[in-house]
């Protein structure tokens, strides 16, 4: 048995497969504190999660769909989604593939310190977005570590998108990598040497054999990197320049509605924010819906 | 599986993936040590010893001291409802636990901040008697609390769903009370999956910013967590100071994955065994 938490350390939503028992309720359990445990959790789900993100959704319907509208999309709240999405999306895909090269190094191939370079890989996790917010910005500001190197080029990799794209790879990387490793520990070499044996290309063997069996796993990895850099606040906002329409990303919009008291400015831009959030929340379990039905087969 | 002599274009791969990483994960990490003792010892050690970032953390270790047994204790009866017993909505309820990682941290301050704040639900009610949740310290840890709220039900769910229920049972029939089976037959079977959601859950809620930024009051001395604590000083341009504070934070995230590792090893070994 892998540890759970090893395929996905601190990922949001992983499906956790139930056993299908659903016969079996009719015998009765000897184990007690059914009442108890059951009754102390959903009261305080309740009253942590699911009140209070309630209030969102009900501040938000209590303002009307005009003033709703006028909130949630006026123009500075329409461009901050846009970079948010961009940004987001860009570092997901340039995740995808740096993420899939070092899972396919750390399974594959056997090299010194391997088990060091496996163990950072979750530093992302571990390390609170405020560091790596301003330890990315020392390196990547144009007086930085490497952006001192490119300024003199005209190339500028902090305050504006593409240092929003660099903070939000960190962030996202490990997602990628942990979802990748099980299923490229489980694959099957025989199809893959019988393919080879058979004149297939190393890249033919990658992209006809290997690919399509990672893929949900793959798409599950870039959904979890593309939801956290959608939310993603610490790290970004030393490095983006934070600049309306150009470099302002949504979640800054809302602490800045939140600073000038603007509640329902702030409830309107959440909800939408929410709402993509949960619908990632959907697609990603539809992946692992499919991953498992391709498993059973 | 692996070759012990890499071949040209595997070794091409492994020198990219190397690359990568170095360049995006080593480097930040490096970075941080770097900065904070790029004016000496001396430098850094003031930046630590300074009465704000004291207070800092302080703050920030009372906020995980009550933050972590709180989502442990939760965590723990979470778990012992999904995994041993079958009702309806089982699935359901397990998203609902996993919901806040999908939640942005600057919105996870901002519904207590519509729940506790002047102009929240309770705002008028907790005015009238003279209690500060929003811009004060419970906030901060409610927040806190909201963020790492998974962290331990996540780990033990799959963990006892996967063990089942027949040692529970034994004991029970062999006339065990009920907490006496937690504590002597559950509790050892999960024990290094309940460390690792504690450890992850500490990590978190030492680290945390989005949220805690949003429900605290920036008020030095007073509401600042080590994370804020950080932003302050680093947009005060006292960046020797704010690297030094961060460097805490990455030992930290060090620690905890060196533990985290160790966890994993042992955990691998007791499955052995079992």
């Amino acid at each position: 048995m892998e540890m759970s938490s090893n395929a996905l350390a601190l990922a949001p939503p992983r499906a956790i497969a139930l056993p299908r028992s659903g016969r079996r309720r009719a015998r009765r359990s000897v184990i007690p504190g059914f009442g108890l445990t059951m009754g102390l959790t959903l009261a305080w789900l309740s009253l942590i999660v699911l009140i209070p993100l309630s209030t969102v959704f009900v501040r938000s319907a209590g303002m009307g769909w005009t003033r709703f509208a006028e909130a949630a999309f006026a123009p500075r709240a329409l461009a901050a989604y846009q970079i948010s999405f961009a940004t987001s999306l860009g570092a997901a895909a340039i995740n995808a593939v740096f993420g899939l090269l070092t899972a396919w190094v750390l399974v594959r191939y056997d090299f010194a310190g391997r088990r060091i370079v496996n163990a950072l890989v979750d530093l992302p996790f571990a390390l609170p977005t405020a560091v790596a917010g301003i330890a990315l910005t020392a390196i990547y500001a144009s007086n930085g570590w490497i952006g001192g190197l490119l300024a003199p080029l005209g190339i500028t990799l902090a305050y504006n998108p593409v240092g929003i794209m660099l903070a939000m790879i960190f962030v996202g990387l490990p997602f990628i990598v942990r979802s990748l490793e099980p299923v490229l520990e489980d694959f099957n070499a025989e199809v893959e040497e019988a393919a080879r044996s058979l004149g297939a290309r190393p890249v033919q063997v990658f992209v006809r054999v290997i690919l399509p069996e990672i893929l949900p796993a793959l798409l599950t990895g870039f959904a979890l990197a593309f939801a956290r850099g959608l939310g993603e606040y610490g790290s970004v906002i030393f490095i983006a320049g934070n600049m309306p329409f150009k470099s302002e990303i949504a979640p800054l919009l809302i602490v800045t509605h939140l600073e000038q008291y603007d509640y329902a400015g702030a409830s309107a831009i959440a909800t939408v924010m929410l709402l993509a959030a949960f619908a990632l929340l959907l697609v990603i379990n539809l992946i692992q819906a499919w991953s498992r039905r391709r498993m059973e087969r | 599986m692996s070759a012990r002599t890499l071949d040209r274009p595997r070794l091409a791969l492994v020198l990219a993936a190397l690359g990568f990483l170095a360049l995006f994960l080593l480097l930040p990490l490096v970075v941080v040590f770097v900065e904070a003792l790029r004016q000496g010892l001396g430098a850094y050690a003031a930046a630590l010893v300074d009465p704000d970032a004291l207070s800092a953390i302080r703050l920030t270790l009372l906020v995980a001291a009550i933050s972590v047994p709180v989502n442990l204790v939760f965590g723990v009866l979470a778990a012992w409802a999904i995994a041993k017993f079958d009702f309806p909505g089982k699935s359901l309820l397990i998203t609902f636990l996993d919901l806040p990682f999908s939640v942005s941290p600057v919105v996870a301050g901002l519904i207590y901040v519509l729940v506790f704040g002047a102009q929240g639900w309770l705002g008028p009610w907790l005015e009238a008697y003279d209690i500060q949740i929003v811009f004060a310290v419970p906030g901060i840890v409610l927040a806190t609390v909201f963020v790492t709220f998974p962290f331990v039900a996540r780990e033990l769910i799959p963990l006892m769903l996967e063990q089942g229920r027949d040692d529970e049972e034994a004991a029970l029939s062999l006339g065990a009370s009920g907490l006496q089976t937690f504590l002597r037959v559950t509790l050892p079977n999960v024990r290094w999956g309940l460390l690792y959601g504690v450890l992850l859950c500490n990590a978190r809620a030492m680290g945390e910013f989005g949220a805690v930024s949003v429900v605290s009051g920036h008020l030095r001395g007073m509401t600042n967590t080590m994370p804020l604590h950080v932003e302050i000083l680093y947009n005060e341009y006292n960046f020797v100071a704010a690297f030094a504070v961060a460097s805490l934070l990455a030992c930290l995230a060090l620690l905890t994955l060196v533990l985290k590792t160790a966890l994993e090893a042992r955990f691998h070994n007791s499955n052995r065994k079992a």
